[in-house]
């Protein structure tokens, strides 16, 4: 709820509005530090006289509830937009809060310079404007800090996605580093990605290299034999590699077997992949003279 | 009543699953191939199950029985062409369908089933 501001405020904000605009945009290229190559000088005025002309409006309103008009909703929007854009090119929660922070100071102090002393004294007009003000600040917060959520969100998708390669090492082998912790959901991306591979390049063999799993306990040891089985399901043989010496101890201590190969580097277990398709490996003496 | 075919190929009984398995459909194909193994001495089976895409835990079981009673009665089983998606519901039905063979696709499976039952030679070059 927000009181419909005075007339002499209204006054005061629409004929020096450009001197007002003038000094926000000089102290919030201070407050940003403003680089030319992040926000361009263009976009920025696009942005203040945007709000500047909603702003205008809403204290205008004839609303009984100024929060409740049109106009607020408005200006809302066109912050919503800004901020959004600021959040995708990085900047802190301080930083998008200037620009409301640096409109009220310099809102404030034309104000109070134009005020006559008697009614500087009357606090009741001006109540009504930092109601508006400050119910923007809390709206830039929180949009702010929803903007960088979607972001975060967006980036785990990601990053499941980018993490669980599978690549092609020979005809017929193919191999997955499986890089990070497991849980459930990765596994589930990995089981997919690998099944969907052997059937596109109809391999035989796909080596595991669990080099990257920072530790095996008996979940992540069942995730595994679970991708196993699947891969078994479908005709396909799975090799374990890259078992480092403590996840084998932790391994045995815990109880955990894998009823297929394994290796300790993806190099053996290369080999012995290579030798089950009917490869030879020989090293050419030739050179050694 | 609905029958799944089953064709002799020398030594080998051939089964193609084409359509969608319902639990009736799927004793019916044990029943008739126990009969068919027991009839024609066959030494191996293979299932192929690459146009099957839904499965659930009944028919997992008797895919796992099929392959048990032909083992009893004599022959191999190989299953092949498994789709992903069939796979990961076995896995998370906790069926991984032990002791059966599988294999990629038919060829493969074929090749493996005459490993499996002590011929090398390919099962096509075999005069009768």
């Amino acid at each position: 709820m927000a009181d419909a501001i005075g007339k002499n405020y209204q006054k005061i904000i629409s004929e020096k509005q450009d001197i007002i605009r003038d000094e926000w945009l000089k102290r919030l290229k201070v407050a940003l530090e403003y680089q030319k190559d992040i926000l361009t000088e263009k976009e920025l005025n696009k942005n203040l006289d945007g709000f500047m002309t909603l702003f205008l409006k809403t204290i205008r309103s004839e609303e009984k509830d100024l929060l409740s008009g049109k106009e607020w909703k408005e200006l809302k929007e066109h912050l919503s937009q800004i901020i959004q854009k600021w959040a995708s090119q990085g900047f802190s929660i301080r930083e998008t809060l200037s620009f409301l922070l640096t409109f009220e100071r310099v809102l404030f102090e034309r104000i109070r310079e134009e005020l006559g002393k008697e009614e500087r004294e009357n606090l009741d007009e001006f109540t009504g404007l930092e109601e508006l003000l400050t119910e923007l600040e809390e709206f830039v917060a929180e949009q702010h800090v929803k903007n960088r959520e979607e972001i975060i969100a967006r980036q785990q998708r990601e990053i499941l996605e980018l993490s669980t390669p599978v690549v092609t090492l020979w005809k017929g082998i193919l191999a997955v580093p499986l890089i990070g912790t497991l849980d459930s959901a990765r596994t589930q991306t990995v089981m997919e990605t690998l099944l969907q591979k052997i059937v596109e390049t109809g391999s035989e063999i796909a080596i595991i290299d669990i080099t990257g799993v920072p530790a095996v306990d008996t979940q992540v040891a069942q995730h595994i034999i679970k991708t196993i089985d699947a891969a078994r399901l479908m005709g396909a043989d799975c090799i374990i590699s890259g078992i480092r010496p403590q996840i084998a101890q932790t391994m045995v201590a815990l109880g955990v077997t894998f009823d297929v190969v394994t290796k300790a580097t993806l190099a053996d277990a290369f080999s012995i992949a290579l030798k089950r398709l009917g490869f030879e490996i020989k090293e050419d003496r030739r050179e050694e003279k | 009543m609905e029958h799944i075919p089953i064709l002799k190929m020398g030594e080998y009984l051939l089964v193609s699953i084409q359509v969608d398995m319902h639990d009736q459909l799927a004793i019916t194909l044990q029943n008739d191939l126990a009969e068919k193994i027991a009839k024609t001495g066959a030494k191996g089976v293979l299932i192929d199950i690459s146009a099957l895409d839904i499965v659930d835990s009944f028919i997992g079981r008797m895919l796992g029985n099929i392959a048990s009673i032909s083992k009893v009665l004599g022959a191999e089983t190989v299953l092949v062409g498994m789709q992903p998606a069939v796979a990961i519901t076995l896995v998370e039905l906790g069926l991984s369908l032990k002791g059966m063979h599988t294999a990629l696709n038919v060829e493969k499976g074929m090749q493996l089933l005459s490993r499996l039952t002590g011929k090398d030679q390919d099962y096509t070059s075999r005069k009768q």
